[in-house]
């Protein structure tokens, strides 16, 4: 299988010298410490790291969810640290889809209007019902959230994250809260949309077994990048199991 | 639809609880704006299309006697436009079946035609017929009070000659809107009437053939009303005019016109004050809807939505809750405003009402309702997109406590861990717990407010009839009579007490303003009428000088020691200095008194008085009415439970429908404040709740955490209501001071338990409302979603 790293190593995102400190009262706290890292178009990377090393707060920024302390995040030419709230709008309308680790689905709206909340203001999107059909869920178009189990209420994210055919795909935790059963129907869904649109994706997790379907592995410990690995082959998520 | 309004829709049903609790908090302020000003409104503007349609006149002086042929004189004074001479007499009248006295006015009509001025309207029948000497029109609510309709016979007593007249028709006039005898305080429409004659008819009855003893007068456009009463007043003294005066003295349009200040000032406090809690409430209200998503704005900011997009769907949702509130507001204020009219139609006899919704204050309404809301969502949206949403979409963060006193403290070592939550709670949250606080307590006052007046008015009932009006029964004399007639009303049937009384009246004034009433002559220390001064002792009336009302005293600028320019109405007009010696405080009406001998010097007249107060045996009352009947000095007979009876009627009514109307919207918005309180305190804390049950407490341990908040919260808002309420009272006492009576600044305890009992009642019955959802909480989702 040819990797999309491989010929043309288009960077995508880039950023150096990354810091993120949080204030609450007298703590301080430094999530990030210094991340200097680069991601590549087309490309799967997974980001592994205990708990609290900094992966939300990294991927948050790249998402342009929220905003570094310091150093510099580029996407393309864009410079997301120096970025405008209108400017990080537009970034996220037309280029991000984000999936979030607790899902996050609208509970007023099912499965079909969470997905097309994001086409609406999309340029463009996808069918709404393609989207869901890509990962499995034609058969629940209509279900409210709370009708859904957790697996598929992730799997209705990953829809609504990619509806929009964005360039990059975040995934926080995607199978953090499931079963390794379900885990894995999610983790087919997003490499399957990686491979088929070409989209850059980035996806967390602290689980070693998941990277192992990536091209590449990034390792983050107490706020910095500690290791970066790249997969000589990239297995398909039915052949892990945890 | 987007799928983003569709969202909006979903929410605003999910949210219905909240969002007709936040409509009806809405709804009532508007409500008391459009009640108050429409009924306002209304009442005034049919007054002024009445006075113009029917040509009410502007001055009115009353006279012995003068040639007709004065008329003239009077219509070349320049600055007059039509001048309108009438035969006016008092009479006493008796319909068939009916016992007691019953008082008339005579008034006289061109014979078989409408006056220029004063026209009448004809509600039934028609004019009395020309040259007929045996028909009247009487008033409507005389008519109505005794079931007369034309073709039904009275008997007047005309210089006491029994006359059986027949009833032409029923009529309204611009000059007895308020029907109003004369003496009173108050209608009393079963025994007092207006009756219209011939003028030939009653002239001729009354000696007055070609001559009149009333005249009412209209002016031209920007003609000076003082400098045609002087001329008015030269011209006609000769005659025995007691003084012309404009329409601020004439009794119809002075009630009239007390009312519509009265209203003027609940027009602008009442509003100012529901309107003002419930823009406070609909912007607390309002925010902490939006807080509760600040999770849902961070998702969709993260797929890209603006904080515009953001700021426009939460507009739309104030929007549509304000919509809401503003159709059932102005809807329910209008209906509500109609039956009020109508209310006031009861006292103030127009031939119909004129009712219209202002735009502008439906303007001001919806300015007001959309400003406050748009002010508390404008804060809460921004709060919630100025967020990076990464943050806003974290879990909850465990907020940051801190050892403090309630560790330290003793009392700390005895609480357990669900009441140590609660304090926590209430204490980190120290901002949101006062706003709660404020909000409950803001809707307890208005709820002080609402019922403080119902005692307050008992409370000067109370004063002015158990307290100072101690008689039951007042007669007026024709004339001044000698003081000995006293002696001779003791031996009537069933008469306890007599107590002769002096009556003058006179135009008090002082430093440019100036009020017309009447001096009461009594007894130093008089048995039934009793002064009270402003610590509520009684008090004796000086041998020497003028005791005033105290807010006549004010309203002169004049204090004791000062004085008082006297001007005499009756018999030999004179101007006198008198010298103010004390002032008293009264509840109802506003009076002037004297020592009676010192009255009688002034005077200059020997031990005259003009009528007695009696007190009697009321099983004998009808006995005593037919001795009465047949003494002819006797103008009238005045019942004072009757005259107590009809004011508080008259309160009941105008007032305290208004407040009950009110107290009920206070009510409303205090259930919608509570329930709201509860709702979000449940929402706040439905996870940690979820959480304390997987870990094994009861469903009764949880519950006390969301009860014992909420009880918290209540106990503390029910004195700061009652301080607010106290202080709204106060200020709506002070607005609402009129010469017909000034509720006195009196809330009793039982009003303080009724407002505390309003806020605990509404309190738990949301609680009771949030209890089933407790039951109904799924600790699994709960604890999975995050919105
Ligand atoms: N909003 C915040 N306020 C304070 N501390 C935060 C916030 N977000 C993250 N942190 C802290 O930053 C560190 C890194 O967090 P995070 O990036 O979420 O870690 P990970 O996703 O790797 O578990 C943690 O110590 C976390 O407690
Ligand atoms: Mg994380």
């Amino acid at each position: 299988m040819p990797h999309a790293n491989m010929p043309s190593r288009q960077v995508v995102f880039a950023t150096q010298g990354v810091t993120k400190v949080y204030r609450t009262g007298e703590m301080i706290i430094h999530a990030l410490r210094g991340v200097d890292l680069e991601l590549y178009a087309g490309e799967l990377t997974v980001m592994l790291g205990a708990s609290g090393s900094g992966k939300s707060t990294l991927l948050n920024i790249l998402g342009g969810l929220d905003s570094a302390t310091d150093g510099q995040v580029r996407y393309g030419d864009q410079d997301l640290a120096s970025g405008s709230d209108r400017m990080l709008t537009a970034y996220r309308r037309d280029h991000v889809g984000f999936v979030f680790q607790f899902y996050n689905l609208i509970s007023s709206l099912t499965a079909r209007e969470n997905v097309a909340i994001v086409t609406e203001i999309s340029r463009n999107p996808m069918r709404p019902e393609d989207a869901l059909e890509l990962v499995g869920m034609s058969e629940r178009l209509d279900h409210f959230p709370s009708q859904l189990s957790g697996g598929e209420q992730q799997r209705v994210a990953i829809a609504r994250a990619i509806a929009k055919r964005p360039a990059v795909l975040l995934c926080d935790e995607p199978t953090g809260a499931l079963d390794s059963r379900t885990g894995i129907k999610v983790l087919e869904a997003i490499a399957h949309v990686n491979r088929e649109l070409h989209t850059t994706t980035a996806v967390i997790t602290h689980n070693v077994v998941i990277a192992e379907m990536a091209d590449r592995v990034v390792r983050l410990s107490d706020g910095r990048v500690s290791d970066v690995h790249v997969n000589a082959h990239r297995k398909s998520p039915a052949e892990l199991s945890w | 639809m987007r799928i983003i309004h569709r969202k909006l829709l979903r929410d605003l049903i999910s949210l219905k609880g909240q969002v007709t609790a936040i409509a009806v908090v809405l709804a009532a302020g508007v409500m008391t704006l459009i009640i108050a000003v429409t009924t306002l409104d209304a009442i005034s503007l049919t007054q002024d299309r009445f006075y113009g349609d029917y040509r009410f006149a502007d001055v009115f002086v009353d006279l012995k006697r003068a040639p007709e042929g004065l008329a003239e004189r009077l219509r070349e004074i320049p600055g007059v436009d039509h001048v309108e001479t009438r035969v006016s007499a008092p009479v006493r009248v008796e319909v068939p079946g009916y016992p007691d006295p019953i008082r008339g006015k005579l008034l006289s009509i061109p014979d078989g035609r409408q006056p220029t001025l004063n026209q009448l309207h004809l509600r039934e029948g028609s004019l009395p017929e020309p040259g007929r000497d045996d028909q009247m029109l009487i008033s409507e609510p005389f008519s109505e009070a005794h079931d007369l309709r034309p073709g039904d016979t009275l008997t007047a007593i005309i210089r006491g000659r029994l006359t059986t007249m027949t009833v032409s028709g029923v009529a309204l006039s611009p000059e007895f809107v308020y029907q109003i005898g004369p003496a009173d305080l108050l209608p009393d429409y079963e025994r007092f009437g207006v009756l219209w004659m011939n003028r030939r008819a009653l002239a001729n009855a009354f000696g007055m053939d070609g001559a009149f003893n009333n005249a009412v007068i209209s002016l031209q456009e920007e003609a000076d009303a003082a400098s045609v009463i002087d001329a008015v007043d030269a011209l006609l003294t000769r005659y025995g005019g007691t003084g012309a005066h404009d329409r601020d003295d004439q009794a119809s349009h002075q009630f009239l016109s007390m009312e519509l200040d009265q209203l003027r000032v609940m027009a602008i406090f009442l509003p100012t004050l529901f309107l003002g809690v419930a823009a406070f409430l609909l912007n607390v209200l309002m925010g902490r809807i939006v807080r509760t998503q600040r999770q849902q704005v961070a998702v969709l900011k993260a797929f890209g939505y603006s904080n515009g997009d953001m700021a426009v769907h939460y507009g739309l949702l104030t929007g549509l809750i304000v919509l809401i509130g503003l159709v059932a507001g102005v809807g329910l204020g209008a209906w509500a405003a109609d039956a009020l009219a109508a209310v006031y139609m009861e006292y103030f006899r127009f031939p119909a009402i004129s009712f219209r919704l202002q735009p502008q204050v439906l303007l001001l309404a919806v300015a007001v309702a959309s400003g406050a809301a748009a002010l508390g969502t404008f804060h809460a949206v921004r709060g919630a997109v100025s967020l990076p949403p990464a943050e806003a979409m974290r879990p909850p963060a465990p907020e940051t406590f801190r050892q403090g006193w309630l560790e330290r403290s003793r009392l700390g070592r005895f609480l357990d861990q669900p009441t140590r939550i609660i304090v926590r709670n209430l204490l980190r949250h120290r901002m949101k717990s006062g706003l709660s606080v404020l909000g409950v307590g803001l809707s307890g006052a208005l709820l002080l407010v609402g019922s403080y007046q119902f005692g307050a008015v008992d409370d000067m009932l109370d004063k002015q009839y158990r307290l100072m009006h101690t008689m039951d029964v007042s007669l007026y004399f024709s004339e001044p009579t000698s003081a000995h007639a006293v002696a001779g009303l003791l031996h009537k049937p069933g008469v306890h007490f007599v107590e002769g009384f002096r009556s003058v009246p006179v135009r008090l004034a002082n430093d440019g303003r100036d009020y017309r009433t009447t001096i009461l002559g009594m007894d130093a220390e008089p048995q039934l009428r009793r002064l009270i001064d402003t610590r509520g002792q009684r008090q004796r009336l000086p041998r020497e000088g003028l005791v005033l009302t105290d807010y006549l005293a004010d309203y002169l600028g004049v204090r004791p020691g000062g004085t008082v320019r006297v001007e005499v109405m009756e018999g030999h007009r004179r101007t006198l200095e008198v010298a103010l010696a004390a002032t008293v405080s009264e509840p109802v009406g506003v009076s002037a008194y004297m020592e009676r001998r010192a009255l009688n010097n002034l005077m200059r007249e020997g031990p005259a008085i003009s009528g007695v107060w009696l007190l009697t045996d009321e099983s004998r009352h009808a006995e005593l009415y037919d001795a009465l009947w047949d003494a002819p000095r006797i103008a009238s007979i005045g019942l004072i439970g009757e005259a107590e009876a009809a004011i508080r009627d008259y309160i009941d009514d105008t007032v305290l429908v208004m407040m009950g109307v009110l107290l009920l919207l206070a009510g409303s918005i205090t259930f919608a404040v509570a329930y709201n309180n509860a709702r979000i305190a449940f929402a706040e804390r439905a996870r940690e709740l979820a959480t304390l049950r997987v870990l094994g407490y009861t469903r009764g341990e949880v519950g006390w955490i969301l009860l014992g908040e909420i009880a918290a919260l209540t106990l503390l808002a029910i004195p700061l209501g009652w301080l607010l309420g106290t202080g709204f009272a106060l200020a709506l006492s002070e607005a609402m001071s009129t010469e017909l009576f000034r509720v006195p600044f009196v809330i009793t305890p039982r009003t303080y338990a009724f407002g505390a009992a309003g806020v605990l009642v509404a309190t738990a019955l949301s609680v009771l409302l949030i209890l089933r959802r407790l039951r109904g909480l799924d600790m699994v989702s709960a604890l999975k979603t995050v919105e």
